[in-house]
């Protein structure tokens, strides 16, 4: 360490002359910068931005995933039994979408490298359920991380059936003392039980309890009841070990996550920046209306991931002219984040349309949801039309018909049965999917909707 | 070596000491106390008394049966004298496939208590040589280092089937009626370890039949019968003895059929006497000795002395040397066959044995039988050792048979018939058993050669018998390959063109009986050896397939770092527990483990085919059994107890498409890649086409119920080729429901599958605990209550042996981590064990719902709010939208709009605590739940 300073010195020496330019900084530059150089405001800004969007953005954590500390100890201990023991296993870890699965694995397999006695001697297969939907694929691509011998270049030769045979004798060929360990980790793991008899599934499974090679099968999945779908004798070979990423956090452990995590690191370039960006993180998260946004974040979901699209948003705020995140852009960004979609789409549609949804609203709070047709929609409108509206245009047929097929178009409106050839377009029986509250929050949000639509949708009854 | 030599001349007469203490007035027999051997020509006596351990007279001179004296009487003349016995059994009269049952090396005087009431227990007194000393030892005890060697250890009780720990208190049966016989009860001054080792049986002594664990004799009887058509045959029967081994092996095949008899009677006709051809060129003072000739002796008394520190091995080892006076530099080879001849007279006639009924009866059956044998022992001296060490017993059911008198009257007249007899039916029965030789007998003579050079340079005697052990082991494999690579040499080494030519002139002289002498042979020196070492050595290099550039075997690189090996206890119990690591035998198989050999056994030696359906569920031990009852099977063929077969293995999981199967199995056989259709083809011609030298497949099929094609003619075929005439294909088939055959197959598949059907049940929790114990193999990890936990828990649930290991595997984790060295001793507990249940058994579904964001779990709540108010178990979005808002409002919170609660419900979906259709739907999307309402409620009430 003391070494790694000395020459970030002298490297900082020599490269400060031709610091000028720094849109093209990246991480590596960012430590030849010496703590004591002089930045602009700008350049400190995208600095920081770049740090914290490669937090974001990308899985990668520096410290030990917090409120994991024995799932970390569980997966770490394990692999490295695989690598320095040459101890076959396998293992689930399961946890909701973002909870910090891919994470924690990453940070465990980066730990695991930076040791000695393991760096050069395990060989990792990533595969993705997403990616490799059946086994043809994912045994090509084996193959070919594996390097196994019918690769040339990326292309991997022969059948399916030869792939699998190959793969086999391979792993066969292994044991456990003297061969190198692979580990394999499949990511969306529930989409590999819905392969085709489970081959793959139950080969790897069945090379970790039998003595060949030494392989770890790391499996990631949401799914709690992913062994469930594993077939029996897949099911037999699998350890049955889990790892479950359940946090049960607090909301305090949760703001001082966000602060972590919007805090720029200790070795930022310019010190005096990274000093007064945290100072004001500190205080963003003591505000109280910011503490309402996050709690309100925090109780729709716990995860990551979610969370990092909010900060994202709010970072995204930060320009010269405002160094720091202030709690009115994480005030705006929460409520971009919880905006409704469907919402959205109402603020464009025309007064036509929005009166067509209207009078659907009423019908379905007449006939109890039931699905209604184009003639009945218009019908309404006329009704609405004739004897209360005074600044809504009497439209033509053709036009509401227009208006009606815009709407289906936007999927606000849609078909109970698919097959639609053989109805007349206007007895066609639709149903409704907006929700009363989307409309009555879009029509009071419309701009300049007239008050007599106004009044009819709020109406109880037309 | 000499001292057997000088018991072998020793007569026996047996007296009574006293008079009868009681009398059986309904048998009409007394009974004595004590028996008086008195050795012929030495003036002291033995005296065996009730209680007291002897040894009995067996086929394996070094190893007389051991047994407890438990009465001794006579029949009212008092002509025929009689004992009545507890046997106790030594390892090397163990059949070999029940060996590893002991999981652990025997130690070379260790004895087990014969528990098998099948065992006659009776015995003629005059088969008895002598008393011996048998202690018992507690089970955990190791056996003492420093013992006498006529002590004999027993710790477990052997009933045919598995070793038991047993009462010490059977061994005393006379503590009550009479006191401990006198340890020692030889007082004769002339030998000098009196009861050194097991004295030597005289060869020609009648032995009343001792029968060993035949459960069914009728059968035996009438199989022998039915053999009995040569001379040699009946008298063979006639003496009704039979070696445990033969015994056992024969029982164990269920369907024992003749013609398995015949062949075993006749290898062990083959089998003859490497030691009674030492004990005569021994003896033979006139005969002229080149050095080696005796150095070659003095080697074989160093390893005579060996002999009776481990006698199980050292058998191995004088046999190996015997080579060695035969293919002496010297021109002795005739001198020596003329000197056996000559001799012959000369060592049997000192042990002349009292000629009793039995033994008379014996002389006048026999009728070629001995002839053969003087002849055999003359010519196959080679061949004759690895047999031997095959089937020891075997092979001395013929001994007792020959009389001197008998052997006397051989003549080299009568030798070549019966010998061509011999020749003919060792033909017919097993080539392979003679192509094994060479090899043998090269490695021997490697051996022999090197030592013997040694010997000369040093002149060092003691150095040899050590490092004669070391190259015991691998000479121990005898196998086709060995005999292919010997061939192999033969075409590209000339130099070997001698050696081999002495292979093949043997050969040709054991089945002709012919007696040229060997002059290439003789010409040898004895440094031939020293040239053959690097063909030798690269034999074993050359692949077993010959590799062609484009089947070139993958290979995962090779690390760099070694594995480190376990360091601690756990870490050492945790590699035992690996499922991957394999048992040295599999317990609580022994039945089925037997139903199967039996069955693979039989087709094997019949050299037919046949069908078996293996099931069970997953865990149950279904390929491992198979694998072993082959590794068995495999090392008996090796011994040449069966005939050499292959085996094949394919998997339904292993390969991409039914049709597969095909290719799979013809490049396992040929080593040919081909199309599935034309290894269907190819696969078909083979097996229904008669080939000269065909040894039997054994085809395993791995999970069955992949092979399923709507045709079925995969299935079909495996099942149909072993029933093809020349096919000799046994298939045996695995899967895990119980009634696949009923179920998936049409009537033609099943039927030809047959009913030759065996479901292994899930293992109960006592079986799953001696599982561990036994891989844990007195590794002491863990507590004895955790095992039994581990053990009940998972025999309650699936009875999986892989899920309990696992466990088993996870605890000691689990205790290595929680390293609490206060407080545990080290040992896998309860707490550990239960953490470990808890982890792969409880569903983690609670702690899901209790993780859960507030949103979810309100969501939760509304979807179960919902079903209350529809009274279904369904509901769509929208209606559980409508709940959610309004507790949103109960709770307090700010209400959600329908993208939020949408996200939260595919959250929800996406771990499965919900169930939904596809997201499209949108709002209409149908809602389940996938817990119970019972668990969420429960779950959310605890928060």
């Amino acid at each position: 360490m003391i070494f790694h300073k000395s020459a970030f010195v002298f490297l900082s020496c020599i490269s400060f002359t031709f610091e000028t330019q720094t849109s093209k900084a990246n991480s590596a530059m960012s430590k030849r910068k010496s703590r004591e150089s002089h930045m602009t405001v700008g350049q400190c800004v995208s600095q920081a931005q770049k740090v914290l969007r490669q937090r974001f953005c990308h899985q990668e954590i520096s410290t030990p995933p917090v409120g994991l500390e024995s799932q970390h100890k569980h997966l770490l201990e394990l692999l490295r039994r695989t690598a320095v023991h040459g101890e076959s296993n396998s293992v689930l870890i399961v946890g909701p979408r973002g909870s910090g699965k891919t994470m924690l694995l990453n940070y465990v397999l980066k730990e695991l490298l930076q040791e000695k006695d393991v760096k050069s001697n395990i060989m990792l297969v990533r595969l993705n359920g997403l990616l490799q939907t059946d086994d043809r694929i994912a045994l090509k691509e084996i193959t070919r991380q594996l390097n196994l011998e019918n690769v040339v270049g990326d292309k991997v030769f022969g059948s399916f059936a030869e792939n699998l045979g190959f793969l086999l004798e391979a792993l066969k060929k292994g044991d456990r003392s003297s061969s190198r360990p692979v580990i394999f980790v499949l990511d969306e793991f529930d989409l590999f039980a819905h392969h085709k008899n489970q081959t793959l599934l139950y080969n790897l499974l069945d090379v970790s309890q039998s003595a060949q090679a030494p392989v770890a099968v790391v499996g990631l999945t949401c799914r709690l009841d992913v062994l469930e779908l594993l077939e029996k004798r897949v099911k037999s070979r699998f350890s049955h070990r889990q790892i479950h990423l359940l946090s049960s956090m607090g909301f305090s452990q949760y703001l001082e996550m966000v602060r972590s995590q919007l805090s720029v690191p200790l070795d930022f370039p310019d010190s005096k920046f990274s000093d007064e960006w945290n100072a004001s993180v500190k205080k963003l998260c003591e505000d109280k209306s910011v503490e309402e946004v996050l709690r309100k974040h925090f109780n729709s979901s716990k995860d990551f991931r979610s969370l990092h699209l909010l900060l994202l948003l709010a970072l995204g705020r930060v320009t010269v002219s405002n160094p720091v995140i202030r709690p009115v852009d994480l005030l705006e960004a929460g409520r971009w984040s919880s905006v409704d979609s469907k919402a959205n789409i109402l603020h464009g549609v025309s007064i036509l349309e929005l009166c067509l949804i209207i009078a659907m609203k009423h019908l379905n709070d007449i006939y109890e949801g039931e699905p209604f047709n184009f003639q009945m929609v218009h019908n309404e409108f006329k009704k609405f039309i004739s004897r209360k509206s005074h600044t809504i245009h009497n439209f033509e047929k053709p036009v509401v018909i227009k208006a009606f097929e815009h709407l289906q178009q936007l999927e606000l409106i849609r078909p109970v049965e698919a097959s639609s050839a053989k109805i007349q377009k206007d007895y066609q029986l639709m149903k409704l999917m907006l929700d009363h509250t989307q409309v009555l929050e879009a029509v009071q949000r419309y701009p300049q909707c007239p008050t007599d639509v106004r009044q009819w949708a709020t109406s109880a009854f037309a | 070596m000499s001292r057997y030599s000088t018991r072998l001349r020793v007569k026996r007469s047996y007296k009574w000491k006293s008079g009868p203490i009681s009398t059986d007035r309904k048998l009409n027999i007394h009974f004595y106390e004590s028996l008086i051997i008195q050795v012929e020509g030495k003036p002291a006596e033995t005296i065996v008394t009730l209680g007291q351990y002897i040894l009995i007279e067996g086929d394996d001179d070094d190893n007389p049966y051991v047994a407890q004296v438990l009465k001794l009487f006579s029949d009212e003349d008092g002509k025929v004298k009689k004992a009545k016995v507890q046997w106790y059994i030594r390892y090397c009269e163990l059949p070999h496939n029940k060996r590893k049952l002991l999981g652990r090396s025997a130690h070379a005087q260790e004895v087990f208590y014969y528990n098998d009431s099948s065992c006659d227990s009776e015995v003629d007194a005059e088969t008895i040589l002598g008393t011996v000393e048998v202690k018992h030892i507690p089970g955990e005890l190791p056996f003492p280092d420093n013992a006498s060697k006529d002590t004999l250890f027993v710790k477990l009780s052997w009933d045919t089937k598995a070793f038991k720990s047993f009462d010490p208190d059977l061994m005393n049966p006379f503590q009550n009626a009479m006191t401990p016989p006198p340890k020692q009860m030889l007082q004769s001054p002339m030998q000098k370890s009196p009861t050194l080792t097991p004295p030597i049986t005289p060869k020609a002594r009648s032995t009343t039949p001792r029968v060993l664990p035949t459960p069914d004799p009728m059968v035996m009887k009438r199989a022998s019968s039915a053999a009995s058509q040569t001379p040699y045959n009946r008298g063979c029967m006639s003496t009704g003895r039979r070696s445990s081994r033969e015994a056992e092996s024969i029982h164990s095949a269920s369907k024992l059929s003749a013609s398995k008899l015949l062949s075993g009677k006749r290898r062990g006709r083959i089998a003859s006497e490497p030691a009674i051809r030492k004990k005569l060129e021994l003896s033979s003072p006139g005969k002229k000795m080149t050095r080696e000739d005796v150095l070659g002796e003095l080697l074989d008394d160093d390893l005579a002395q060996q002999l009776t520190t481990s006698p199980p091995r050292s058998l191995k080892l004088t046999i190996r040397l015997t080579p060695l006076s035969v293919k002496q530099p010297s021109s002795k080879d005739e001198e020596e066959e003329d000197d056996d001849i000559s001799l012959q007279p000369l060592s049997q006639s000192p042990d002349k044995p009292t000629p009793t009924a039995v033994d008379e009866q014996d002389s006048t059956s026999l009728g070629v039988c001995p002839l053969e044998d003087s002849a055999d022992e003359g010519v196959t001296v080679l061949p004759t050792p690895l047999r031997r060490r095959a089937t020891p017993r075997r092979g001395s059911l013929r001994r007792q048979s020959r009389t001197p008198s008998q052997r006397k009257s051989s003549s080299d007249l009568l030798r070549e018939p019966s010998l061509s007899v011999l020749a003919e039916e060792e033909h017919e029965d097993s080539p392979v058993q003679t192509a094994v030789t060479p090899r043998s007998r090269r490695k021997c003579a490697q051996l022999v050669s090197s030592r013997i050079r040694k010997q000369l340079g040093v002149g060092d005697c003691d150095a040899m018998s050590l490092d004669d052990e070391d190259g015991d082991d691998d000479a121990f494999v005898p196998s086709k390959i060995d005999l292919h690579s010997s061939s192999d040499e033969d075409v590209d080494a000339k130099v070997e063109s001698d050696d081999e030519l002495v292979i093949i002139t043997r050969k040709s002289r054991k089945m002709t009986g012919s007696h040229t002498p060997q002059a290439t042979e003789k010409m040898r020196p004895s440094t031939r050896t020293p040239r053959k070492t690097p063909s030798k050595k690269t034999a074993p290099t050359t692949p077993r397939t010959p590799k062609t550039p484009r089947h070139a075997t993958p290979v995962i690189p090779s690390r760099n770092q070694p594995a480190r090996t376990p360091g601690n206890v756990l870490e050492v119990a945790r590699a035992r527990l690996h499922v991957s690591s394999v048992p040295e035998s599999l317990p609580c198989r022994e039945q089925e483990f037997q139903d199967i050999y039996n069955f693979v056994e039989s087709k094997v030696i019949d050299g037919t085919g046949g069908c078996m359906y293996i099931s069970g569920v997953p865990g149950t031990g279904k390929t491992a059994t198979v694998h072993e009852v082959i590794r068995s099977l495999q090392q008996a063929a090796d011994l040449d107890e069966i005939p050499q077969f292959r085996f094949i293995e394919i998997n339904g999981m292993k390969m991409t498409d039914p049709h597969q199967a095909y290719v799979q199995i013809l490049q396992k056989l040929t080593n040919q890649k081909v199309t599935p259709d034309h290894a269907a083809s190819l696969l078909e011609k083979r097996f229904s086409n008669p080939a000269p030298k065909k040894e039997t497949t054994v085809l395993l099929v791995d999970e069955l119920d992949l092979l399923w094609t709507r045709k079925q003619n995969v299935m079909y075929n495996l099942f149909d080729w072993p029933t093809r005439r020349h096919a000799r294909l046994v298939v045996l088939t695995i899967a895990n429901t119980m009634d696949l055959p009923e179920r998936i197959m049409i009537n033609r598949v099943a039927s030809r599958l047959g009913l030759t059907r065996m479901s292994f049940q899930p293992y109960t929790f006592k079986q799953l605990q001696q599982i561990i114990a036994s891989r844990l193999n007195r590794v002491r990890a863990f507590e004895e209550d955790s095992l039994q936990l581990v053990s009940r828990k998972v025999a309650a649930l699936s009875g999986d042996a892989r899920r309990c290991l696992d466990i088993c595997r996870r605890a000691t984790e689990i205790c290595e981590f929680s390293a609490n060295p206060k407080s545990g001793t080290g040992l896998v507990g309860m707490s550990h064990v239960m953490q470990a249940l808890d982890e792969m058994f409880s569903s983690a579904y609670i702690t899901a719902i209790r993780c859960a964001s507030v949103q979810e779990q309100l969501f939760l709540r509304a979807v179960i709010a919902e079903f209350r108010r529809l009274g279904l178990e369904e509901a769509t979005f929208q209606q559980v939208f409508v709940q959610h808002q309004a507790l949103c409002r109960v709770e307090g919170l700010q209400p959600v709009s329908v993208s939020e609660s949408q996200a939260v419900c595919q959250r929800l979906g996406a771990c499965r605590l919900l169930l939904l259709e596809p997201s499209r739907l949108d709002l209409l999307l149908r809602v389940r739940l996938n817990v119970s309402q019972d668990d969420v409620l429960y779950a959310l009430k605890a928060d």
